[in-house]
């Protein structure tokens, strides 16, 4: 395994905290209300603080001088890693939340393993995120429930959510051929062998909140491998424009 | 407004030892959400250990009107405070 691989993989589980953290930010003074607008503002940080230290730790293992700032900021769209999940749009609350808890029971698996990697540093910024994930991963499931067995206009919204977002769920698991490198060194994970339990989780909870689990077995994927939706160009511009305008700019 | 979460009051105990005391009031549409309210509008910064919320119709409050009765006769009685004691060092949070 390679330095190069390693960043590769690392960029594959950062940027997805990076992504959805901006995307919850978008939010903040916009919640539908003021203690789920601060709730929803909490878990951006959360996420935007973990995305740092990935970012640190790839800072250091670049030989460039890249700075944590220069790759959150300064990459191109096909270097992203995120997946397509956490690039959607804040529809409403129903997809919000949805989005949300696809991906938190995701992110908690994922660094229940992670902690288990060979990589000291890996291990350590997933003993540090996890309960901050398992916080998030109660507050969206909770959503779920309360809006799929709310009352029929939130049931709908939620279903229709759920509908549309399913298509992205799959993606989660995907491997690259690099990151298959980094796997089987140990310093990278597996999320397949979580995958029937992730999605044993989520089907069972959305039954819970009377909601109904998609059947379609067609998913998309491309984010991985840095081919985003038409969703990714505009958050990048909002999220990059102080860097690409005042360069280097400081606080 | 009517559609509007009902009102909580949430009191929070900032270090084991200590009372739970009034931080402030939120909406939820029930307890569970408000202690999670709760939680992400009082307690992030590590402000405490432990949570209550009780609905805000729930509180009788003293009427004002009758401040006088309830509260001026204590005025000139400043013996009913422990104040003429020395209290040892290691007697904390009095």
């Amino acid at each position: 395994m390679t330095k190069q691989n390693l960043i590769h993989y690392i960029y594959g589980i950062a940027d997805n905290a990076l992504i959805l953290g901006q995307r919850l930010s978008e939010l903040c003074g916009h919640g539908p209300t003021l203690e789920t607008d601060i709730a929803l503002t909490n878990i951006a940080l959360d996420l935007l603080g973990q995305t740092r230290s990935y970012y640190q730790y790839i800072s250091n293992l670049t030989t460039d001088g890249s700075t944590e700032d220069d790759v959150a900021f300064l990459r191109k769209e096909r270097q992203y890693r995120n997946v397509l999940l956490v690039e959607q749009p804040n529809t409403d609350f129903a997809y919000i939340i949805v989005r949300q808890y696809f991906y938190d029971v995701f992110h908690y698996m994922l660094l229940q393993e992670l902690q288990l990697s060979k990589d000291v540093n890996l291990t350590a910024i997933a003993d540090k995120s996890i309960k901050e994930v398992g916080y998030h991963q109660q507050f969206s499931g909770d959503w779920v429930k309360r809006l799929g067995d709310g009352t029929s206009e939130s049931h709908d919204k939620t279903q229709q959510a759920v509908n549309d977002l399913w298509v992205f769920t799959e993606e989660l698991f995907h491997l690259s051929n690099e990151d298959k490198i980094v796997v089987d060194s140990g310093h990278g994970i597996n999320p397949k062998s979580f995958k029937d339990q992730y999605f044993n989780k989520i089907s069972t909870l959305l039954e819970d909140a009377t909601i109904k689990v998609p059947e379609s077995k067609y998913f998309q994927k491309g984010g991985k491998d840095g081919i985003h939706s038409e969703h990714m160009g505009y958050i990048l511009a909002e999220m990059q424009y102080m860097q690409r305008t005042y360069p280097d700019m400081k606080w | 407004m009517k559609k509007n979460w009902p009102l909580w009051e949430v009191f929070v105990r900032s270090k084991n030892g200590l009372e739970h005391r009034h931080f402030g009031s939120l909406h939820a549409p029930d307890a569970e959400m408000a202690i999670k309210n709760a939680r992400d509008v009082y307690t992030r910064r590590k402000e405490g250990v432990s949570i209550w919320v009780v609905e805000s119709k729930y509180i009788k409050a003293s009427n004002p009107d009758n401040n006088a009765e309830m509260f001026d006769p204590a005025d000139d009685k400043a013996y009913r405070h422990p104040t003429f004691y020395d209290l040892p060092d290691d007697v904390e949070h009095m």
